[in-house]
């Protein structure tokens, strides 16, 4: 385990926002979490994956005899990899220094949807930082499936509480 | 730029971000952004950032926890205007 390090080790401990620690201090659990895996993360941007599992809840109403993943989960997709998990890494040392997970709040988001997703499909999100100035984070938000073609894109905003 | 003209151009800067049409009309120093102007903290953070840009100004975070306020706003360009 490559966080062995973390816990009471010999040096001080120096504490390393690893990709397995943001995932596991997400805020969301089954059936809203929808983040699987992050590529790579940094002060610029996160690359994220997720598989929609067929038997996800959502596809029983959406729509019937005809499961298509509704587009506000892929919004929600976008926000979790490319909003929250970036928030996280940025507000590292706050989390670290308090221990505590910081308030978030998506305040606006704008998205333009091009293909369908089905059960099953894997979607990589790709997010780019605007800025994150003030407690406000804008991010620039698309989807890819496995065959590199867009999804959707958007621009996602939150606020994430610096107190 | 006097006192009128700095309110004029802020009017125009949180016009796009106002959710309270009437209390938007009957504006003054006192107004506040979210208490009066509906607008919300994401947006007030938009506005900052216009601010910056239109008297190519820089806000520091401390400096932007007192533009609650129209005059609060008005006080922090002129001063940093003035620092220029």
């Amino acid at each position: 385990m490559q966080n062995i390090r973390e816990t009471r080790g010999l040096e001080a401990p120096r504490y390393v926002m690893t990709i397995e620690k943001i995932i596991s201090v997400l805020p969301y659990t089954t059936p809203f979490l929808f983040v699987d895996n992050l590529e790579n993360i940094d002060e610029n941007g996160v690359t994220g994956t997720y598989t929609y599992p067929p038997e996800s809840y959502f596809y029983k109403g959406h729509f019937v005899n005809n499961p298509i993943t509704p587009g506000v989960i892929l919004t929600e997709t976008m926000a979790q990899i490319g909003l929250v998990c970036l928030g996280i890494f940025l507000m590292k040392d706050k989390i670290e220094e308090t221990a505590e997970f910081p308030k978030m709040a998506m305040t606006s988001n704008q998205t333009d949807y091009f293909l369908p997703v089905y059960p099953g499909e894997k979607v990589t999100v790709i997010s780019r930082k605007e800025y994150f100035r003030f407690g406000k984070l804008k991010c620039q938000v698309e989807m890819r499936n496995e065959q590199d073609e867009l999804v959707c894109k958007g621009i996602i905003a939150g606020m994430i509480a610096r107190k | 730029m006097n006192k009128t003209e700095l309110i004029d151009s802020l009017k125009e800067i949180i016009k796009p971000y106002i959710q309270d049409e009437a209390a938007f009309q009957n504006l003054t120093e006192d107004t506040k952004f979210i208490d009066d102007l509906k607008i919300n903290s994401a947006n007030l953070v938009d506005i900052v950032l216009d601010v910056e840009d239109k008297f190519d100004i820089h806000i520091e975070d401390d400096a932007m926890e007192n533009m609650l306020t129209v005059k609060g706003a008005m006080d922090i360009i002129t001063d940093k205007i003035g620092a220029k």
